[in-house]
């Protein structure tokens, strides 16, 4: 509890809790992007996140440390999710889209057993760190000229997560509610028949979100690269993280899981603090705490009874 | 419900086949058919959420490894005799079913598939994290067996008795007025609120009756391996009971247990070949999404009556 009273520490982990809810916010925006439209939550999210952290590392790997490698990467990685999500959805779940929400949910199920072991057959089973880009590696020095007996400094790359986590919400907030497109995707979301009665073309609405929510988790992957150990297994984590996001924040709610993300950030990186070992615990406290005052989220809005 | 006398028949032929497996002499086959067993019961304690009353859980794998952990550590940690531990093994499945059951049916499908899976990587995690009780991830090794049924014919026989009884427990409640209501609400969650039904309620009754069986099969294969690992706990052990009771048919009572039956038995088969059993679990479910959603039973049904309709 002591360290709760250092002030550099409590700065350190406020920062990383801010960078680690932001990573995690690029991730599950993916997922409720794709679950507003298409209504399917998709369990291959966190597998789609490790191909992406994977295709990262090969990339980087290849270029050695050329300057613009990391990014090359990040940028291989979303394209990557991107061609791999086209497929699934136009080969496969294309056709189960007028079945049971149920058959999606299990068919992206088997998605992820199928791409686990398929990262399995391509990258084996071992450990793999990606290096921290060129330019990122150092760190910043917050102390602004006061003099303090130990400067107040923060990771270049974590802190580049802080500002890119808000950059990609503003964004994303910005084409869906300012473009035609956007516009569209939130028609998706509220009237797919009326949406289609209207003369737009609807099955191309939903590969086009499909391939972009993919294409986050992807980016979310490659963007989490130099911060943990790429290895098999890392699927599972993140989408249990991604489904507390969602869970905590609302379905559906670009804003509830942007605080949803923070949310857990703050969770996992103070709670780690004070339960060394079971800040998992303290995640799920929270979520059940939210499901028993708002069950539908923070943000979240009351499904219409499907019957 | 009476059981069609189709149906009674077949049950049992099995039965009196099974209770002839020791008797082949293979040891091989005594611990199969042991295995089995013990997934069939798993598979048909999932299915009184699926089949029954329509929500899928994605970690139903939680209550089987609360109760395989509890057995475990009660009869070895805490030399409770077996009649003891093993209830109070059941018992605490149950009651743990019934707390994340609270929350998970207060809910729609997809924050409920959600849900499941969430919490039943807490259990993972808990079992994974908590050393000293659980023994991590290098599992609860060298259970206590009492000496009665420690032994792989005696175990067998044990198994054989305690399955068939939580099957015929399960086919009871199944088929009582309970169950007749649960597929009610399945069908058609507002009309049957509106015939005053507390749908809410009834689901998580169900998902209190699943947990509480899958515990009786975490139970029996704690002993049946003198140990419990975590992988029992993890998502893949949810992905393969439920892969089971669709490869069978949730729509049957019986259908999980074959679908546990032939899974397994795939199962044995396929690693002598490959380590990756996922790939192959991805694609039946891929094949029975696609092409047979109603199970290998209802495949069945379905030739029959073209046969029928071309007899």
């Amino acid at each position: 509890m002591s360290m709760l009273t250092n002030p550099t520490i409590v700065f350190l982990q406020f920062m990383n809790s801010i960078s680690l809810g932001m990573n995690l916010f690029i991730i599950a925006a993916g997922l409720t992007l794709i679950f507003g439209v298409l209504r399917v939550i998709n369990f291959a999210h966190g597998v789609f996140f490790m191909f992406g952290a994977y295709v990262c590392y090969s990339v980087v790997s290849r270029m050695a440390e050329t300057a613009g490698g990391f990014w090359l990467g990040v940028i291989a990685a979303g394209a990557a999710l991107a061609v791999i999500a086209f497929v699934i959805e136009r080969g496969l779940l294309h056709y189960l889209y007028d079945k049971e929400h149920l058959m999606q949910l299990l068919f992206t199920f088997a998605i992820v057993l199928i791409m686990g072991d398929l990262a399995k057959m391509i990258w084996g089973t071992d450990q793999y760190s990606v290096p921290k880009p060129e330019g990122l590696k150092g760190a910043v020095d917050f102390s602004f000229g006061a003099d303090l007996a130990m400067p107040l400094l923060y990771p270049a790359y974590p802190l580049m997560l802080c500002v890119l986590g808000p950059v990609v919400a503003i964004g994303m907030w910005l084409v869906l509610s300012k473009t035609r497109w956007g516009r569209v995707i939130r028609a998706a979301t509220q009237d797919r028949e009326m949406l289609a009665a209207l003369g737009m073309n609807v099955p191309l609405v939903y590969t086009a979100v499909f391939v972009a929510g993919s294409a986050l988790a992807g980016i979310g992957g490659a963007l989490a690269a130099p911060r943990v150990a790429v290895s098999p297994g890392m699927d599972v984590t993140i989408i249990v993280e991604c489904f507390i996001i969602v869970i905590i924040g609302g379905l559906g709610s670009l804003w509830g899981s942007f605080l949803g993300a923070l949310i857990l950030g703050f969770v996992n990186s103070f709670g780690i603090m004070i339960f060394p070992n079971w800040e998992l615990v303290l995640s799920y406290v929270l979520m059940l705490l939210v499901l028993l005052w708002r069950p539908w989220g923070l943000f979240g809005q009351p499904e219409a009874d499907g019957h | 419900m009476a059981m069609p006398r189709s149906t009674a028949v077949v049950v049992a032929l099995v039965l009196a086949g099974l209770l002839l497996v020791p008797a082949l002499g293979s040891n091989y086959l005594v611990d199969l058919s042991t295995e089995i067993l013990i997934y069939m019961l798993f598979a048909l304690s999932l299915n009184v959420l699926i089949g029954y009353s329509g929500n899928v859980s994605f970690g139903h794998a939680a209550y089987f490894a609360i109760g395989g952990y509890t057995c475990a550590i009660l009869l070895t940690t805490y030399e409770w005799p077996l009649l003891l531990a093993f209830p109070a093994a059941v018992l605490l499945s149950g009651l743990a079913a019934a707390f994340v059951g609270y929350f998970c049916v207060k809910l729609t499908d997809i924050y409920f598939a959600m849900l499941t899976l969430a919490f039943a990587m807490f259990v993972w995690a808990v079992a994974f994290k908590w050393r000293d009780m659980t023994g991590g991830d290098d599992g609860f090794v060298g259970v206590t067996v009492p000496a009665l049924i420690d032994g792989r014919v005696p175990y067998f026989y044990f198994t054989l008795v305690v399955v068939s009884i939580s099957i015929a427990l399960l086919w009871v409640i199944c088929h009582s007025a309970f169950g007749r209501t649960l597929v009610a609400v399945r069908e058609n969650r507002t009309r049957a609120g509106f015939v005053g039904v507390n749908t809410r309620a009834m689901r998580h009754v169900a998902f209190v009756v699943a947990g509480t069986f899958a515990g009786i099969a975490g139970a029996l294969l704690a002993m049946y391996n003198h140990g419990m690992y975590v992988e029992s706990a993890f998502w893949t052990e949810s992905a393969q009971v439920l892969i089971m009771t669709l490869l069978g048919g949730m729509y049957s009572f019986f259908g999980p247990a074959m679908g546990a039956a032939l899974l397994y038995l795939l199962n044995v088969f396929t690693i002598q070949y490959t380590e990756y059993w996922p790939t192959v679990q991805g694609v039946i479910l891929l094949i029975i999404l696609l092409f047979v959603p109603e199970g290998v039973v209802g495949l069945g049904q379905k030739i029959r009556q073209q046969l029928a309709k071309a007899g």
